[in-house]
């Protein structure tokens, strides 16, 4: 007799491998997923993340507190001003200073551009990954008008390191808030211009409505925050419980969704875009006038005019090697950027008057204090300058030494930082951004760590596209909105 | 011996007739053929520059003036590229995917009644040939998601299959009004039945297979919203993923040849074909001396424009709702029309 054998035993099936990444053009960057899929349904999801990894958490550690801060441009490069702000935030808590009002101001104000222009990104590449290729270059139309903005306050467009530990780098101008102005007018038509092409349209809502709905309890179980967390319908926004720059000065309100699904997440950055549109405006009415960069010198530099740490103008001095002192032991002419000084070891080295940049390199490298600042010996003869060298040193310029030697000391190592520990959070357009420092009483961080939002976020993609089909994917990698930069740090 | 005495002055006459007649068809297919694919070249150039003004930025400008000249820069730069095969492809098989693919749409072109008197084959099912053909072309994209052995293509092939299939019946379906109301198969008869009636053309009394048509021309040419099977976003190009240099190419033509061909079905058996309603003659009777093969060009272009706007306007539909409009809406809509056109045939009868 035959024996009927059961059909899955005949058929055996498989579920589909795919790999979707690095390479894609819908992964945002280099964010790798394996799909397993059941026909076009998913049934397993793996992001694999790390492509993009540039070891700066590492970095940082081997750099000075001021010397990391450009790193933090290229994590979230697309919104590199929230980073920055995030990042001085945190230092200056660790170092206990606070920067002057109008910097607050400042900060706030690009901070909120910055959100915009990320949430500009975002809603182009959502749009164009679920088909609504139109939206796309609207965005960007109004991004490359922020950009430019960006432009004219610091002359970066994305990697900006403007805003500096202790302020910002250097005041805006009556020209960028005429343009901002402009700007803020005509920004709020252009946002209803979008929701025009997709924000009723039938299409779109059937790609977006109960997709990768996630309720409130859970997405704080996965740590989420951001638009990602308040479109579940927590107003959790960190502006507003722990304010820092000049948010508590403002007025503005959370949006939150209702469903947490994709469209909810989708109402809230548009309405958050409003939001900052109010915050600057705000910002502008508020503005005070003062100092962009914090009054502390000991971990702050002093503004370039009130740094001329020699009462002597530049192009009057000379340098000078005292052949008594000197040692012949080469730090000088290793150290010399012009290579301006000549000499055979232990006999005593010369410098090239005709080369010399006068930039104090030598003066500051001696350890024999050999060599002299000489006032008034510019373009004079060797012997005048030894007799120049001879005469006793005034007081003001011992005192302009002993300042430029400080000088040198605090750029080429940084401030001393006290010993502690801080965690700062601060919200960048993707959530909370957290910067950890360790700093064990050196001129570097111990340990400096970044909480990144979109690390966190894509590890709940699974748990959002489980159960979706292939198309959905997409969908959902757009609205958690991540940046393989931030995410693999 | 002189060969006039051997063959018959009737068979001479006959074989001399023969070869007039190929002569003209051959003439004929070399200008459709040359015209055709001059479209084709410019249909790419007219979707950027639309979709380009659409989206406030302006198209190709750089190559000719306008970047009139870009479709040709295109070609060259496609035909000079690598051609790149996967190791691990079924290589008979991808070689000849876009061959299939692209002859399968082309060969569509010859039933088409550019003008009165202007078709390379004028035959009796006409329109039952193109849909014919057009399950043809499916083969083209199936075996090529086959053979390049690649996820992605794979996908992408299984998608565009079943999505050709079904749009096929819903296509099928709403033009079966056409056919009752013009009583034939063959498209000459179709337009000129169409230029008789009393509303001058079938998009009128036909909306409903109008709108069912125009829908599943967009499907069945896998444009936006209906793009799955070369979903950007999630099958990087889908079918032809793995294509590279002409074979890529060959698609591409096909996928526009189609395009032009779709657009012409729409105006045979919807817009009047080369002829205009006998009201608009009335109003504007100058418009009778232009030539017929204007407005049929015109009507395609018009279409043509009316794909790339709705490419400009809409995102995409995810697969599953994509059928789902496919075979719950479009097809009993399509059934629907054809019992309304009878039932109003029949009644119509009665009355009169």
């Amino acid at each position: 007799m035959i024996k009927m054998q059961e059909p899955e035993k005949i058929f055996e099936t498989r579920e589909l491998n795919v790999n979707m990444g690095p390479q894609h053009p819908a992964t945002h960057g280099v964010l790798r997923v394996v799909l397993d899929l059941d026909g076009e349904t998913i049934v397993r999801l793996t992001p694999y993340v790390g492509y993009l990894h540039r070891g700066i958490e590492k970095l940082g550690e081997s750099l000075s507190y001021f010397q990391a801060l450009p790193l933090t441009d290229r994590m979230d490069y697309v919104s590199a001003m929230s980073n920055n702000i995030g990042y001085c935030v945190a230092v200056e808590k660790l170092y206990g200073i606070e920067p002057p009002p109008r910097a607050k101001f400042i900060r706030t104000i690009v901070g909120e551009l910055s959100r915009i222009s990320n949430h500009l990104l975002w809603l182009a590449t959502h749009a164009l990954d679920i088909g609504a290729m139109t939206v796309f270059l609207y965005c960007f139309r109004e991004r490359e008008w922020i950009l430019e903005l960006f432009e004219m306050i610091c002359g970066a467009r994305l990697t900006v390191t403007y805003p500096r530990v202790g302020g910002v780098r250097n005041d805006i101008s009556k020209e960028f808030i005429d343009h901002l102005v402009k700007f803020l007018a005509e920004f709020p038509s252009r946002i209803l211009e979008y929701e025009t092409l997709i924000d009723q349209n039938r299409i779109w809502l059937q790609r977006t409505v109960g997709i990768g709905v996630i309720s409130a309890e859970e997405a704080i179980n996965w740590g989420m925050t951001g638009p990602t967390l308040r479109g579940s319908g927590i107003p959790y926004d960190i502006r507003k419980f722990m304010p820092y720059d000049a948010y508590d000065q403002v007025e503005f309100e959370i949006p939150i969704g209702t469903a947490g699904d994709t469209y909810d997440r989708y109402r809230c950055r548009m309405l958050e875009m409003r939001q900052s549109v109010k915050i600057i405006i705000q910002c502008l009415e508020k503005l005070p006038a003062g100092p962009v960069m914090a009054d502390a010198p000991k971990f702050v530099l002093p503004p370039k005019d009130k740094m001329l740490i020699i009462t002597h103008p530049v192009n009057e001095i000379a340098y000078f090697i005292d052949e008594k002192a000197c040692k012949g032991c080469g730090m000088c002419l290793r150290a010399c950027p012009a290579k301006a000084i000549t000499g055979e070891k232990k006999k005593p080295h010369k410098i090239d008057q005709a080369l010399c940049l006068q930039c104090a390199t030598c003066f500051v490298t001696c350890k024999f204090k050999a060599l002299k600042i000489v006032p008034g010996g510019k373009g004079q003869t060797e012997e005048k300058l030894v007799e120049l060298a001879a005469q006793p040193v005034s007081d003001e310029l011992k005192q302009a030494q002993e300042a430029l030697v400080a000088h040198f000391d605090f750029i080429k190592k940084g401030p001393k930082v006290p010993e502690g520990e801080v965690y700062v959070a601060t919200e960048v357009p993707k959530g909370e951004l957290g910067f950890y420092f360790v700093s064990d009483g050196t001129h570097k961080p111990y340990r400096m760590r970044v909480r990144s939002p979109s690390f966190i976020h894509a590890g709940c993609l699974e748990r959002l596209c489980k159960g979706h089909l292939v198309a959905d994917v997409i969908a959902n990698i757009g609205t958690i909105d991540i940046v393989l930069g931030e995410c693999d740090r | 011996m002189n060969m006039a005495n051997v063959i018959s002055p009737t068979t001479v006459d006959a074989l001399i007739k023969f070869g007039i007649d190929v002569a003209i068809i051959l003439l004929k297919i070399v200008i459709v053929l040359a015209v055709g694919l001059l479209h084709v070249a410019y249909a790419t150039y007219f979707e950027r520059k639309v979709i380009g003004h659409m989206q406030v930025r302006l198209g190709p400008m750089r190559v000719g003036p306008h970047g009139l000249l870009q479709p040709f820069a295109d070609g060259i730069k496609l035909f000079f590229k690598e051609d790149i095969i996967p190791a691990q492809a079924d290589k008979v098989v991808f070689y000849i995917a876009p061959i299939i693919f692209m002859a399968a749409a082309m060969v569509n072109l010859s039933v088409i009644p550019f003008d009165a008197n202007f078709v390379i084959a004028d035959i009796n099912v006409g329109l039952l040939f193109i849909f014919a053909m057009a399950g043809v072309g499916v083969y083209g994209i199936f075996i090529s998601g086959w053979a390049s052995n690649s996820k992605y293509a794979f996908m992408g092939g299984l998608r565009s299959s079943a999505q050709v299939i079904s749009y096929e019946i819903a296509m099928g379906l709403s033009l079966v009004g056409v056919m009752m109301m013009a009583g034939s198969l063959n498209l000459s008869d179709i337009i000129r039945a169409q230029g008789e009636s009393i509303f001058g053309m079938y998009a009128i009394p036909q909306f409903i297979g109008f709108i069912v048509f125009v829908i599943a021309a967009v499907a069945e040419t896998n444009r936006t919203p209906f793009d799955l099977p070369e979903a950007e976003s999630e099958l990087v190009a889908g079918y032809f993923t793995e294509y590279s240099s002409f074979r890529f190419a060959l698609f591409f033509l096909g996928e526009y040849i189609a395009m032009i061909l779709m657009a012409s079905l729409c105006t045979i058996c919807f817009l009047g074909g080369w002829t205009l309603p006998w009201y608009v003659l009335k109003i504007f009777p100058f418009l009778s001396y232009v030539p017929g093969v204007v407005w049929f060009v015109l009507k395609v272009y018009a279409f043509f424009f009316f794909y790339y706007w709705i490419r400009a306007t809409v995102p995409r539909y995810r697969y599953d709702q994509f059928m789902a409009i496919g075979w719950k809406i479009l097809i009993p809509v399509a059934i629907g029309n054809i019992l309304l056109t009878g039932l109003v045939k029949i009644i119509l009868k009665e009355v009169l």
